[in-house]
């Protein structure tokens, strides 16, 4: 080295007997290290083994009454519109972000579907296209109050929602448009409702929209850029700018697809329940966080898998159709569901100590 | 001056409100050359380097990259033109891994169909790439390339810091305190990769408190005060204790035709 290094680094001279291994990468070791890392690497494998295991307890508790493909896609068709609507609360929850408004978005979007339809008479499938160019619009408008005002997404989208229901409810004078007219006259915005019987077996459109919803999103999170980005986000909002992400236009594209998927899930819940009705699902907001929260994706951001949330919602739909077979009280299905958030949340905390 | 500087500012001005953080301030960065750059605590050595790579807007005066006029408005445009910056808080997304962390906002996607209708990510190449670099900068086992970085000491992240910072910088790169966070030993590794990028030839600008790790790595050192360029100087012939002197203003810098204001080989 030169003169000068030799000045800087007199006081280090005995770190050449120190060790080399600086970069060295070390294995973990023990079993519960090894748990900790798979699941820090897989995190819808706590609630998937919890689903598993909940069929299996079910199953065996209950025998063929509930371990039937009758009562099991029962489940798939009672968890579809929570399911839909946690795919977009989901995609939020881990930008680090939340999304109230997710059900009051679903509502209007139906809302629109069925009053462009009938008040205005357009033809249904443009008003189809309508209500979902709504959702998305008041996603994006979410998004761009979250990035722009720089306000928290709990404010935005808990004004949002008032915002929004209210709308609902003038715009719709309160009127429910009956499943009749709706079957005779604009078909398609039933078409989730349509049902595939396979034996016993009855799967919707609906459900089987759902299922492939997860399946895009799954892919389009792991396998492209922007997939990294939303999780970037979510981690680290700031080192995602400085290494070269544009964070808000990541967001403002999150809170549009939430709004997006919504206005789907505001067409399902047509099939679902056959009519328009204003005062519909106004569940979807808590039940989507729960799903999601059960499903293990961390409230803090960047963390989880939106399979997670599927698997949620269906440990929700197998612990409310299963307490139901058996009779139980209702309040027992809530208060089991009370205790798998609190689990779930423990369980995230302690997968996230692998990097501490 | 025959060579060409690779970063030319004359007269950079920055005001906050009423306060002035660059005061008609000079900058060289020469070709092949680690320029540190030490400065008290409110000098303003971060808003110059800031002002060079776009992250604030100078109010006035010019600053040229090989002889170009540039204005940048964002880090963005500076990285496009090849120029990499290595934060203090390193820019790093946690949960992500390694080869992730690499290739933020340039992520490579496949060939043909899958690439450019479904948007797949190149997840091989990228690993790769990520594996090449880090064994390149003797950082590396093989197996761990998808290991998050959050998993990792704080010398590893800083190592996959500067390895992203050296595997796509083309004119230079910046590095804002990269030992301030680090150990003893962890600090020795980053010097040495700051003498494996200078030997690859891309020059470093080293912005940092700590004066050994200055003096044993600097080409050149510029010191900042009160929002100026104040001296430059030459660490072989100037002590430790003398720099901080200037650095201070306890001592008058050296008259400016002993001072360093082109490398020795220009020279």
């Amino acid at each position: 080295m030169t003169e000068s290094a030799s000045k800087g680094s007199d006081y280090e001279s005995s770190l050449s007997a120190a060790t080399n291994q600086v970069a060295e990468f070390e294995k973990p070791q023990g079993f519960v290290h090894k748990v900790q890392n798979a699941l820090h690497t897989n995190p819808a494998l706590v609630p998937l083994i919890v689903l598993v295991m909940s069929i299996v307890v079910f199953g065996l508790l209950l025998g063929s009454k509930f371990f039937s493909p009758f009562a099991l896609t029962l489940i798939l068709q009672q968890v579809q519109i929570v399911g839909i609507v946690a795919a977009a609360q989901s995609l939020v929850i881990l930008t680090a972000g939340i999304d109230l408004s997710v059900g009051a978005i679903m509502v209007m979007s139906s809302v629109v579907m069925g009053q462009f339809t009938f008040r205005y008479g357009i033809p249904p499938f443009i008003s189809v296209m309508c209500g979902l160019a709504v959702g998305t619009g008041i996603g994006a408008i979410n998004g761009l109050l979250v990035t722009r005002m720089k306000l928290p997404p709990f404010i935005v989208t808990l004004g949002m929602w008032q915002i929004v229901l209210a709308a609902n409810f003038l715009y719709s004078a309160n009127e429910t448009i009956r499943s009749q007219d709706i079957e005779q006259n604009a078909a398609i915005l039933q078409f989730f409702g349509t049902t595939l019987q396979l034996g016993s077996a009855r799967l919707t459109y609906g459900i089987i929209f759902m299922l492939l919803l997860f399946g895009v999103l799954t892919y389009a999170l792991t396998q492209t850029a922007w997939g990294r980005h939303v999780y970037a986000v979510g981690d680290d909002k700031e080192a995602a700018e400085l290494s070269g992400m544009e964070a808000n236009k990541v967001l403002v594209s999150v809170y549009a697809l939430s709004g997006l998927i919504c206005a789907f899930a505001g067409w399902a819940l047509i099939g679902r329940i056959g009519s328009v009705s204003p005062t519909s699902g106004q569940l979807a907001n808590i039940e989507s966080i729960t799903a999601v929260v059960i499903g293990g994706i961390s409230l803090f951001g960047g963390r989880g898998s939106v399979l997670g949330s599927l698997f949620g919602a269906l440990i929700v739909g197998v612990f409310t159709l299963g307490l139901r077979l058996m009779g139980a009280d209702a309040q027992w299905t809530y208060l089991l569901i009370g205790v798998l958030i609190i689990a779930a949340v423990s369980v995230d905390q302690w997968i996230r100590k692998v990097s501490g | 001056m025959s060579v060409q500087p690779i970063v030319q500012g004359r007269g950079i001005v920055k005001r906050y409100g009423h306060v002035t953080a660059i005061d008609h301030s000079d900058f060289d960065l020469y070709p092949g050359e680690v320029l540190a750059v030490i400065g008290d605590n409110g000098a303003g050595k971060s808003s110059i380097v800031k002002a060079i790579c776009g992250a604030v807007q100078a109010d006035e005066g010019e600053i040229r990259i090989e002889g170009k006029p540039v204005h940048f408005t964002s880090p963005l445009q500076a990285r496009d033109m090849g120029i990499e910056i290595v934060y203090q808080q390193l820019a790093l997304s946690p949960s992500l891994s390694i080869a992730d962390n690499m290739f933020a906002g340039r992520e490579l996607r496949k060939p043909g169909f899958m690439g450019t209708v479904f948007r797949q990510l190149d997840k091989k190449a990228m690993e790769k790439f990520a594996r090449d670099k880090l064994t390149e900068l003797g950082l590396m086992t093989v197996q761990s390339i998808n290991q998050a970085v959050e998993t990792l000491s704080g010398g590893q992240r800083q190592g996959v810091a500067v390895a992203r910072a050296a595997a796509f910088a083309r004119k230079f790169i910046i590095m804002d305190e990269p030992t301030a966070a680090l150990g003893v030993k962890e600090s020795r590794r980053v010097l040495e990769l700051i003498q494996d990028v200078r030997a690859k030839g891309i020059p470093i600008i080293l912005i940092s408190h700590n004066m050994p790790h200055v003096f044993e790595v600097a080409d050149r050192v510029h010191i900042h005060r009160l929002g100026k360029r104040h001296a430059v100087v030459d660490p072989a012939k100037i002590s430790m204790s003398d720099a901080v002197a200037i650095m201070t203003g306890a001592m008058e810098p050296p008259p400016i035709e002993e001072q360093q204001l082109t490398p020795k080989a220009a020279a």
